[in-house]
C-alpha cells in the first residue's frame, strides 16, 4: 500500500474519532440522552479520548465528560472513580487556553454534588493547578478556574480553608477588577462561597482587600452580579461586628436601600439579608440603618414580595426591634406593625409565620406603648389561632407562645385583651387576666366596659385551683366590684334565684 | 516697924492660908484637872472637828468646782458633737434636695429625654416619607428605563427584520407579500423596509460575528480595523514646524534686573506706609511705662456735694460720735474670713469623717 493510503486509514480514524466526541458532546446536552450514553458506557469511551493526539479532541472529550459529570452525581462518582482527574490536572498546568476551559469545567461538574467528591477534586491537587489558572489572561479560563473553586468551597469550611491555603483569595480579589461581566460574577459568587462558612475564612477575604471591590460594583446594573455581590456582602457580615462595621464602613448602606427596588427578586432577597446580618450584631449598627430610611424601605420590599423572599426583611425588623424601646418604636412609627400582620395572614408556610411571630413579639415586649401599637393591629387573635391550630409545627406554636406571653405582659389595651379572654387556653389565659386584673382597679370606664361586654361573665365560668396565681387575679378582679354583680354573673345564679323563689312562702 | 511686925504676922497667916488653900488645891487639883483634861478634849475635839469639816466642806467644794468644770466640758464636748451631727444632717438634707432635682433634670434631659424621642420620631417618619418617595422616583425611573431599552431594543429587531427581507419590497407590477391587494392599507414591515435600505454582505458577515459569541478563534483582528498605512512622508530631514515657530516667536524673557522698575525701592517703601496706615486702628501711639492713672484728676460726685458746703451724709459716719463709748472696742468688721468648711474636703484620708 502507498503511504497516502495508510495515511488515509489514519486520517478516517481521527475523523471518526472528532465525529464521535462532538456528537457525544452534542447528545450531553441533553437531559434525556444521559441516562442512555451512560447506560452505553461513555465515560470509559471517553476516558482515553482524553489523552488523544490531537488537541481538538481532548477539548471536546473534555467538554463531553464535563457536561455528563454536570448532570448527576453518579457520574461525577465515575469519573472520580475512573482515575481521570490526575490527568485533567496536569493538562490544567501544561494545554491551551480551550482545554484549560475544558478541564476546570469537568472540574467544577464534579465538585459541586457533593462534599466527598469535592474533596476527592482537591485531594488530586487540582486547588494548585486551578489557582494557576486564575493568574491567565484569558478571562474565560479564568471564569472557569473561579467557578469550579467555588463550587469545591461552598461545601463546608475544610474545603474553603483548602481552596484559601491554595492562595485563591487574592487572586479571585483581581479577578472582580477585571471589566468582563460573566468574570465579575463567578468570582463574586466564589468570594461569598468562601466566606459563608466561618469567621476567619471571612476575615481572609476581608484582608485581600474583597469589601472595597464589592462594594464598588453595588450600582452595576447588572442583575446577576448584584445578586452574586449583596450574597457575597452578606455573607462577609454575618460572622461578627467588626467585619459587619468594615461593610458599613464601606459606605455600602444608602446605595444599597436603592437596590431594594430591583424588579428581580433575588437580588432584593441578598439585600435584605445583608441589611439584616448588619443590624443584628449591635444596636448602633441597627441605629444606622434606622437613621438612614432602611427600615421603611425594608417594611416596603416586604409588602411587595412573596414567600421565601420576604423571609429576610421580616427577621431583620425583629432583630431591629429586639435590641432597644427606642428601635422597637422606630419600626412601629415606620409602619412596620400593619405589614407583619398582614405577613401573618397572607403567608402560608410555617417557618414565615414563626419568624413574623418572633418579629411582633420583639416589637411589643418592650412597654405598654409598644404592646398596644401591636395589639390594635390586631394580631392578638391571629397569634392565639395559630398557636391552638393542631396543624402548626412544633416550632410555630412555640414561637407563638412566646410571642403571645411577651406581648400580653406589658399590654394594658383592654379592647384587644377583651376577645383572648373567650379563646384563649389556659396557660395564656392567666397571663390575660393578668393584665385585666393589674388594669381594671384604677379605671372605672374599663370596669364598666367589662362587665358590658361579658368579660366578667367569662371570668367568673374559669375554673382555678385556689391558690395559684390565676386564682389571686381572679379575686382582685372580683374585688372591684360590688358582691351583687360577681354573684350575679357567677355560674348557675338562675338556678339558685329559681330555687329560692320555689322555696319562697308567701305569707 | 509695926508695918514689919504685921506683915511677919501675916506671913504666918499667909503661911496657914497658903498650906489650906494648898491642901484644898491639891485636893481639887486631879479634880480639877481632869475637869481641864475634859474640857480641853472636848475642845480640841471639837476644835479638831470644826476644823475638819472645815476640810470637808472645802473638799467638797472643789470637788463639786472640778466635777462641773468636768461635766461641762463634756457637756460641751457632746453639744459641739450634736451640733456637728445637726449640721451634717442639715447639709445631708441640702445635699440630697440638690442632688434631686439634678438627677431628674438630668434624666430627663440626657438619659430619657421625651422631647428629643419624639422629634426622632418624627424626624424619622419625615426621613422615611422622604426615603419612600426618592425610592419611588427611583424605581419609577429605572422602569421607564427599561420600558424605553425593551422598545429600542424591539425597533432593533424590526429594523433588522426590515433590512433583511428588503427583497419582499413590493414593486410597481407585484405588490410585495405586506403589501396585498386584498389588505386595506399596507403592513408596517412594508413601510418600515421602504425607509431602510438594504444590508449588504459585508455587513452580514460583521453582524453575525458579532452576535456570536462562542466563536473560536480570535475576533480581535477581525472586527477591529487596522491602522492606516501613514502615507505621505515629508522630503528630507526637515524640522517639526511647531518646534520652529515656537523658536521664531520666542517672547521676550528679561532678567529680575531689567524687569525691575527704578523707583522700586521707594515704590515699595510707599506701598509698606499706605499699609500700615490702614491697618492701624489705634490713632494714639502705645505709651509702656505711663502711669496713666495717675494723670486722671479726681471727679468728686455731685451727691456729696451742694451748691453751700459739703454734706455729712456719706462722709461722717455716726460711729464717730460717740467716741467715749467706744475707746478701747475695736471697730467692726465688714469683711469677713473666709468660711474654710470645705477646704479640707477631699484632702483627707479616709471617708469615714470628712469632718469639716
Amino acid at each position: 500500500m502507498s503511504q497516502r493510503q495508510v495515511l488515509q486509514v489514519f486520517e478516517q480514524y481521527q475523523k471518526a474519532r472528532t465525529q464521535f466526541v462532538q456528537t457525544i458532546a452534542e447528545l450531553a446536552t441533553r437531559p434525556q440522552n444521559i441516562e442512555t450514553l451512560q447506560n452505553a458506557g461513555v465515560l470509559s469511551l471517553l476516558r482515553p479520548l482524553l489523552l488523544d493526539v490531537v488537541p481538538t479532541i481532548q477539548q471536546t472529550a473534555a467538554l463531553a465528560l464535563g457536561r455528563l459529570a454536570n448532570h448527576n452525581d453518579d457520574l461525577a462518582e465515575a469519573v472520580v472513580k475512573g482515575d481521570v482527574l490526575p490527568q485533567l490536572v496536569y493538562s490544567l498546568a501544561e494545554q491551551n487556553r480551550f482545554y484549560k476551559k475544558a478541564a476546570a469545567f469537568v472540574l467544577r461538574a464534579v465538585g459541586k454534588h457533593s462534599p466527598q467528591l469535592a474533596q476527592a477534586v482537591v485531594d488530586c491537587g487540582a486547588l494548585d493547578a486551578l489557582v494557576a489558572c486564575l493568574e491567565e489572561f484569558d478571562p474565560g479560563v479564568k471564569e472557569a478556574a473561579a467557578w469550579a473553586l467555588g463550587n469545591i468551597a461552598r461545601h463546608n469550611g475544610e474545603l474553603s480553608q483548602a481552596v484559601v491555603d491554595a492562595g485563591a483569595v487574592p487572586l479571585l480579589v483581581l479577578c472582580i477588577q477585571e471589566p468582563e461581566l460573566a468574570l465579575k460574577r463567578i468570582a463574586a459568587s466564589a468570594l461569598s462561597d468562601v466566606s459563608k462558612h466561618s469567621p476567619e475564612l471571612a476575615q481572609t477575604v476581608v484582608d485581600a482587600g474583597a469589601i472595597a471591590h464589592l462594594a464598588q460594583m453595588i450600582l452595576n446594573p447588572d442583575t446577576k452580579l448584584k445578586r452574586q455581590v449583596f450574597s457575597a456582602l452578606g455573607q462577609i457580615s454575618k460572622h461578627s461586628v467588626d467585619l459587619a462595621e468594615m461593610v458599613v464602613e464601606a459606605e455600602v448602606f444608602p446605595a444599597a436601600l436603592a437596590c431594594l427596588k430591583d424588579p428581580d427578586e433575588y437580588v432584593r432577597k441578598n439585600v435584605t439579608t445583608l441589611i439584616r446580618e448588619v443590624a443584628k450584631h449591635t444596636p448602633e449598627l441597627s441605629q444606622l440603618i434606622v437613621n438612614a430610611g432602611g427600615v421603611a424601605t425594608v417594611i416596603d420590599s416586604v409588602g411587595e414580595s412573596q414567600g421565601n423572599v420576604r423571609l429576610p426583611g421580616i427577621m431583620m425588623l425583629g432583630y431591629v426591634a429586639a435590641h432597644s424601646e427606642n428601635l422597637a418604636m422606630a419600626v412601629i412609627v415606620s409602619k412596620g406593625v400593619p405589614q407583619l400582620a398582614i405577613c401573618l395572614v397572607e403567608e402560608s408556610e410555617d417557618h414565615i409565620k414563626a419568624a413574623t411571630a418572633w418579629a411582633l413579639g420583639q416589637i411589643g415586649r418592650h412597654s405598654p406603648e409598644h404592646a398596644r401599637a401591636v395589639a390594635a393591629a390586631n394580631v392578638l387573635p391571629r397569634l392565639l389561632r395559630l398557636y391552638t391550630d393542631t396543624e402548626s409545627s412544633e416550632d410555630l406554636q412555640l414561637k407563638t407562645k412566646k410571642a403571645l406571653k411577651s406581648i400580653l405582659q406589658k399590654c394594658t389595651y383592654l379592647p384587644a385583651l377583651e376577645p383572648l379572654l373567650h379563646e384563649a387556653p389556659s396557660d395564656i389565659l392567666k397571663h390575660v387576666v393578668g393584665q385585666f386584673s393589674k388594669v381594671l382597679p384604677h379605671d372605672s370606664k374599663a370596669r364598666r366596659l367589662f362587665v358590658t361586654s361579658g368579660g366578667l361573665k367569662k371570668v367568673q365560668e374559669i375554673k382555678a385551683e385556689p391558690g395559684s396565681l390565676l386564682q389571686e387575679n381572679i379575686n382582685s378582679i372580683n374585688s372591684c366590684y360590688p358582691e351583687e354583680i360577681v354573684r350575679y354573673y357567677s355560674p348557675g345564679y338562675s338556678e339558685i334565684l329559681l330555687e329560692r323563689v320555689e322555696a319562697y312562702q308567701p305569707t | 516697924m509695926a508695918d514689919l511686925e504685921l506683915l511677919l504676922l501675916q506671913i504666918e497667916l499667909i503661911k496657914e492660908e497658903f498650906i489650906t488653900t494648898d491642901r484644898a488645891d491639891e485636893e481639887r487639883r486631879v479634880k480639877e484637872d481632869r475637869a481641864a483634861l475634859r474640857i480641853q478634849s472636848w475642845f480640841r475635839g471639837t476644835r479638831l472637828r470644826s476644823y475638819l469639816r472645815h476640810l470637808q466642806r472645802k473638799a467638797t467644794i472643789i470637788q463639786k468646782i472640778w466635777r462641773g468644770y468636768i461635766a461641762r466640758a463634756y457637756f460641751r464636748k457632746k453639744v459641739k458633737v450634736q451640733c456637728f451631727v445637726m449640721k451634717m444632717n442639715f447639709y445631708n438634707e441640702m445635699a440630697v434636695r440638690i442632688q434631686k432635682r439634678w438627677k431628674g433634670y438630668y434624666v430627663r434631659k440626657y438619659v430619657h429625654n421625651y422631647y428629643a424621642r419624639k422629634r426622632y420620631l418624627e424626624g424619622l417618619t419625615k426621613k422615611n416619607e422622604q426615603v419612600r418617595r426618592t425610592m419611588e422616583e427611583f424605581a419609577e425611573m429605572q422602569r421607564n428605563e427599561r420600558e424605553h431599552h425593551q422598545v429600542e431594543c424591539e425597533e432593533q429587531k424590526t429594523c433588522l427584520q426590515a433590512q433583511r427581507m428588503h427583497f419582499l419590497l413590493s414593486t410597481h407590477q407585484i405588490p410585495g407579500v405586506f403589501n396585498s391587494p386584498y389588505r386595506d392599507f399596507p403592513h408596517e414591515m412594508e413601510l418600515q423596509m421602504k425607509s431602510i435600505k438594504p444590508l449588504l454582505v459585508k455587513d452580514i458577515q460583521q453582524k453575525r460575528q458579532a452576535m456570536d459569541p462562542s466563536a473560536p478563534g480570535d475576533t480581535f483582528l477581525k472586527t477591529r480595523p487596522l491602522p492606516p498605512i501613514p502615507s505621505k512622508k515629508p522630503q528630507g530631514p526637515f524640522r517639526d514646524p511647531a518646534t520652529v515657530l515656537q523658536q521664531r516667536y520666542r517672547p521676550l524673557e528679561p532678567t529680575l534686573r531689567v524687569a525691575t522698575s527704578i523707583t522700586d525701592l521707594e515704590e515699595a517703601r510707599e506701598e509698606l506706609r499706605r499699609g500700615e496706615w490702614r491697618g492701624r486702628i489705634i490713632d494714639h501711639a502705645f505709651q509702656p511705662f505711663s502711669h496713666a492713672h495717675k494723670n486722671k484728676k479726681y471727679e468728686r460726685s455731685i451727691h456729696t456735694t451742694s451748691s453751700f458746703e459739703r454734706l455729712a451724709y456719706g462722709t461722717v459716719y455716726f460711729r464717730e460720735e460717740n467716741q467715749e463709748k467706744l475707746r478701747g472696742k475695736k471697730p467692726f468688721k465688714s469683711i469677713f474670713t473666709t468660711c474654710n468648711v470645705f477646704d479640707k474636703f477631699g484632702q483627707l484620708y479616709s471617708n469615714a469623717g470628712k469632718i469639716v
